[in-house]
């Protein structure tokens, strides 16, 4: 009878089911690195704080001093925002102030507070085709527009992405968005910088993501800091809890947790020890 | 070249070594698509069935919408997921945003028109014979549905290898309505994606070995499934 082999067929998909059922049994063993008692903190992030690994060295120690288990998904701070806004999370870790100030006035969030900082330069290839090494942004983006050399933005609206244009409103007066030789990735800002690299160009990233890079490529590395130390490129890094009154279900009491945890003496500490390269990447600023 | 190599070698050292967040992911890897693909066949087989078997008015429009369907981008999916389950959207109450519910939502999505589209183009092709003479012989509607579906389960069998290899690779939809979060949704895929974008190739080749590792599996057991049946 041809029915009894359709039984094995049935039999087969309930194996795949159980295999999986299974795995998630498994799960329970590998989740007791990051699960606690007090509750799981949903947070919306930059890329720039999780490729770095600066989130992985925190979060088990965030863990650790007050039970909660910190979850995140790390995005550009345009879509953070975003999901601020949907309620689909508790707080946020960002850094585009301009943004985030319209943000809390508009009524998305509240309790927003510093926690560190770095600044932003301008890398580009070790020959330094479009010859702007050393100068200040202004000129050197005024000059890489006249050459035509390549320049490889983020354009995701990330917080990156955000400097960036005002960057190149204050050199130039617009982004020159349609020209050949502007390319918007649409990408993370390593692979943004690896972009570059192929294409000998130039691009803007955080401090941070640049120490990353280098210590990726080693003695590979093509390419080197141009623009550095200006005025404006200064990066600030703050926390933002989503506010209750829009979102009911914000997990408040948990977010603050965090946003304490950040800013005290102990944890600043550890931010600023947190080094790539013996480099160190972020500057905690917690209350100044 | 030497990419794929160091790739390969360190695909085996993950295994190897144990690392919690590579298994952690390939756990949630299997649980999610083996979920997806089992509830796709559940729900997908009957239906397939109905639009291969009877003939309705309306049958050819639902036959091209479902064929069209398969052409449904997974970001789009993802996305159409993530405005349900959000908080603002119409299933908010139920927090399944950034769950592997939520993924499983998608994937279902993107594998059931899979199995109905492949299901109805199986039960079409059987011999015309067979109806009659089933009902000849007496056999009910049930009888029929789990005769036809024996009789194409080879078909079937394509149908269901098809739609897992859709629903284990896809990374639109996990990405989306998962998170990537770290030992909760980050699936291999997902994992993927975020090494590639740290700039860190190897692991992310390794990576791609491990899920090529899992879809050999299953094709393996399937075929021996079919070896067994042949005999």
């Amino acid at each position: 009878m041809k029915l009894a082999k359709l039984k094995i067929f049935t039999i087969s998909t309930v194996l795949l089911l159980v295999a999986g059922l299974q795995a998630e049994g498994t799960k329970d063993t590998t989740d007791v690195v990051s699960t606690a008692d007090a509750g799981a903190l949903m947070m919306a992030t930059t890329t720039s704080t999780d490729n770095t690994g600066l989130l992985d060295y925190l979060g088990p120690k965030f863990t650790k001093d007050t039970g909660v288990t910190l979850k995140w998904v790390a995005i550009g701070t345009g879509k953070a925002l975003k999901m601020g806004e949907n309620c689909d999370v508790d707080i946020l870790f960002v850094h585009a102030p301009a943004s985030e100030r319209k943000f809390v006035d508009s009524g998305f969030g509240a309790d927003r507070r510093q926690v560190m900082y770095n600044d932003f330069v301008i890398v580009g290839p070790k020959s330094d085709p479009a010859k702007v090494s050393g100068m200040n942004q202004n000129e050197a983006l005024k000059i890489i527009k006249e050459k035509k050399n390549p320049f490889f933005s983020r354009g995701d609206d990330s917080g990156t992405n955000k400097k960036e244009i005002s960057l190149w409103k204050k050199a130039v007066g617009a982004v020159p968005e349609k020209s050949d030789w502007y390319v918007q990735t649409g990408q993370g800002m390593l692979v943004t910088i690896n972009m570059a690299a192929e294409k000998n160009g130039y691009t803007m990233t955080d401090r941070a993501t640049w120490i990353k890079y280098m210590s990726q490529k080693g003695d590979n590395n093509s390419m080197q800091i141009t623009v550095e130390g200006g005025n404006g490129l200064f990066n600030q890094y703050s926390v933002i809890t989503i506010s209750k009154e829009r979102c009911p279900k914000v997990k408040t009491n948990l977010a603050k947790k965090l946003t304490d945890w950040l800013v005290t003496e102990k944890t600043q500490k550890d931010i600023g020890d947190f080094r790539l390269l013996g480099q160190q990447l972020y500057v905690p600023n917690a209350g100044k | 070249m030497s990419l794929f190599i160091d790739g390969f070698s360190q695909a085996i050292e993950l295994l190897a070594s144990g690392d919690p967040s590579v298994y952690s992911a390939i756990t949630a890897t299997l649980t999610v698509s083996s979920w997806s693909l089992a509830v796709s066949l559940i729900l997908g087989m009957p239906l397939g069935f109905v639009l291969g078997y009877y003939n309705f008015l309306g049958k050819q429009v639902i036959r091209t919408v479902v064929d069209t369907l398969l052409a449904l981008p997974t970001v789009v999916i993802g996305l159409i997921a993530y405005t349900l389950f959000s908080q603002s959207g119409a299933l908010g109450e139920f927090d399944l945003l950034f769950s592997l519910k939520a993924i499983a939502f998608g994937q279902i999505v993107l594998g059931l028109p899979i199995i109905v589209a492949l299901t109805a183009a199986q039960v079409e092709s059987v011999d015309k014979r067979l109806y009659p003479t089933l009902i000849g012989l007496g056999a009910t509607q049930k009888q029929v549905l789990l005769t036809t579906l024996s009789e194409v389960k080879f078909g079937l069998m394509t149908a269901a290898v098809a739609a897992y290899g859709r629903i284990v690779t896809e990374i639109g939809i996990s990405m989306m309505v998962g998170g990537n979060i770290k030992y909760h949704t980050r699936t291999i895929t997902t994992a993927i994606a975020l090494e590639t974008g740290k700039g860190e190739f190897t692991t992310g080749i390794a990576l791609g070995m491990v899920l090529f590792i899992i879809a050999l599996m299953v094709n393996i057991s399937l075929s021996a499934l079919k070896r067994g049946w042949m005999r």
